[in-house]
């Protein structure tokens, strides 16, 4: 395998082995300080990030090795009209491995084809997210210690949510896990995942627009945001931005083993009371994000 | 009706009824020099109607794009008058610059000079979506 753009790219053993490498370097940091020298990482961002750019580039430097790159679309060439397999084809020269997030669906798959070097997509517009599924997978099995036999509620903006797209793509692979999905209608699944994925594997799932009716079920809320950049009309958002917020009365009915997932940032989808109970693990899964990209990175350069 | 018997040629036969127009846009026939016919609602034991498109060239078709549209057709090489190769459509595994990615969000609505390619994903209902963005081909 020489690039991730998609969650499917990996099989269910290499991401247990992913998952492997960076409990072990969770565990033991100190022997991958090195493992990196002398290489480059390039990101490539075309749209702003914070902590996905921040942890490529705090994974890269954990592993001894350097960073360079653009944080947005302005400070790039492609404010000058640069194609993406332009842009990648230079860069190639410059760096050992890419990491490129891209407003436009699809981009990090034209530059995975157009380049020698690793590309892993760091978010491709609405479309898939894998490094984020990667973060979450592993935050499911150390905090819950299994990734199948499970009940997963995913909440919010299941329409454009991309991290929810390639944590179902994931998930479905793994043995009797059930989704609930809530969401208003507006924002509900896309067809092709409900129709090819879900339906087609024989996945046991719900549709609701109630998240009190179903929380007692649940092992994992996965919360998302709204997304502003995502809508083409500004009233269509401010419509729906609200409609799910997790608060601690909310989660009186919840198991105490749940775990409340969020791909970050927040906005107001879950209360800031709610981070001091045990079973918000959002902030350790934005941390856990460091490490399953050290581990990501390392495949992908042939480091062991 | 009476058209002339082609010497050297293609003859695309058991194309749906009504789909030969679009079969002659999308092979570009328009821009042909020799004689193309194009006999519509020709009676079928098969299909109760067809359409047939008889080009008197000898031309290199594309087999991926006719499958895409229709998976029936069957094209028959004439030489010298004579019935030299049979082929029939299959529904192919990917289309190249067939039909165009209409997903605002796709890469291929900005990126210059780039291949609109679409991957067979569910045989059964002919569904094809863009290598890109998966948005399902219409």
């Amino acid at each position: 395998m020489k690039d991730l753009i998609d969650i499917l790219d990996l099989t269910t053993d290499e991401i247990d082995a992913l998952i492997e490498k960076a409990n072990d370097i969770i565990a033991n940091p100190d022997n991958y300080r090195e493992k990196c020298r002398y290489k480059k990482l390039a990101t490539l961002f075309f749209e702003p990030s914070t902590r996905t750019r921040l942890s490529f580039e705090a994974a890269m430097y954990e592993l001894g090795g350097n960073v360079l790159g653009f944080s947005d679309a302005g400070s790039s060439s492609a404010t000058k009209g640069e194609s993406v397999s332009d842009t990648i084809k230079v860069v190639e020269g410059y760096a050992d491995i890419v990491a490129m997030r891209h407003p436009k669906e699809g981009a990090p798959t034209i530059a995975s084809m157009k380049t020698r070097i690793p590309v892993i997509n760091a978010g491709d517009g609405g479309h898939n997210h894998p490094t984020q599924t990667l973060t979450d997978l592993l935050t499911i099995k150390r905090e819950l210690g299994k990734l199948d036999n499970l009940t997963i509620g995913l909440c919010g903006d299941l329409k454009f949510g991309r991290t929810v797209h390639s944590l179902i793509q994931a998930m479905v692979r793994y043995e009797n896990v059930k989704f609930i999905m809530i969401s208003p209608k507006e924002l509900k699944l896309p067809d092709y995942l409900v129709e090819e994925v879900l339906k087609k594997k024989n996945v046991d799932f719900i549709e609701t627009e109630s998240l009190e009716e179903v929380m007692p079920q649940l092992d994992v809320l996965y919360m998302t945001r709204v997304q502003r950049e995502r809508f083409f009309n500004e009233a269509d958002y401010i419509r729906l931005k609200d409609t799910y917020v997790v608060t601690p009365s909310k989660l009186e009915n919840a198991k105490k083993s749940m775990r409340i997932l969020h791909p970050l940032p927040r906005v107001n989808e879950i209360s800031v009371e709610v981070d001091e109970d045990a079973r918000a693990c959002y902030f350790r899964q934005a941390a856990n994000g460091k490490f399953i990209r050290m581990a990501l990175i390392l495949k992908l350069l042939g480091i062991e | 009706m009476h058209i002339d018997e082609i010497i050297n040629g293609i003859v695309i036969d058991h194309i749906a009824a009504g789909k030969s127009m679009e079969i002659y846009k999308l092979l570009n026939l328009d821009a042909l020099e020799c004689s193309v016919a194009i006999i519509k609602n020709v009676p079928s034991k098969k299909m109760g109607k067809k359409d047939i498109i008889k080009i008197d060239e000898a031309l290199d078709v594309n087999l991926d794009a006719l499958g895409y549209i229709d998976n029936g057709i069957t094209i028959n090489t004439i030489e010298n008058g004579v019935k030299t190769n049979k082929r029939h459509c299959e529904l192919p595994e990917r289309i190249k610059n067939v039909v165009k990615c209409k997903n605002p969000r796709c890469i291929t609505s900005t990126e210059q000079e780039i291949d609109h390619i679409f991957k067979l994903t569910d045989r059964e209902n002919k569904v094809y979506r863009c290598i890109y963005c998966e948005m399902k081909a219409k």
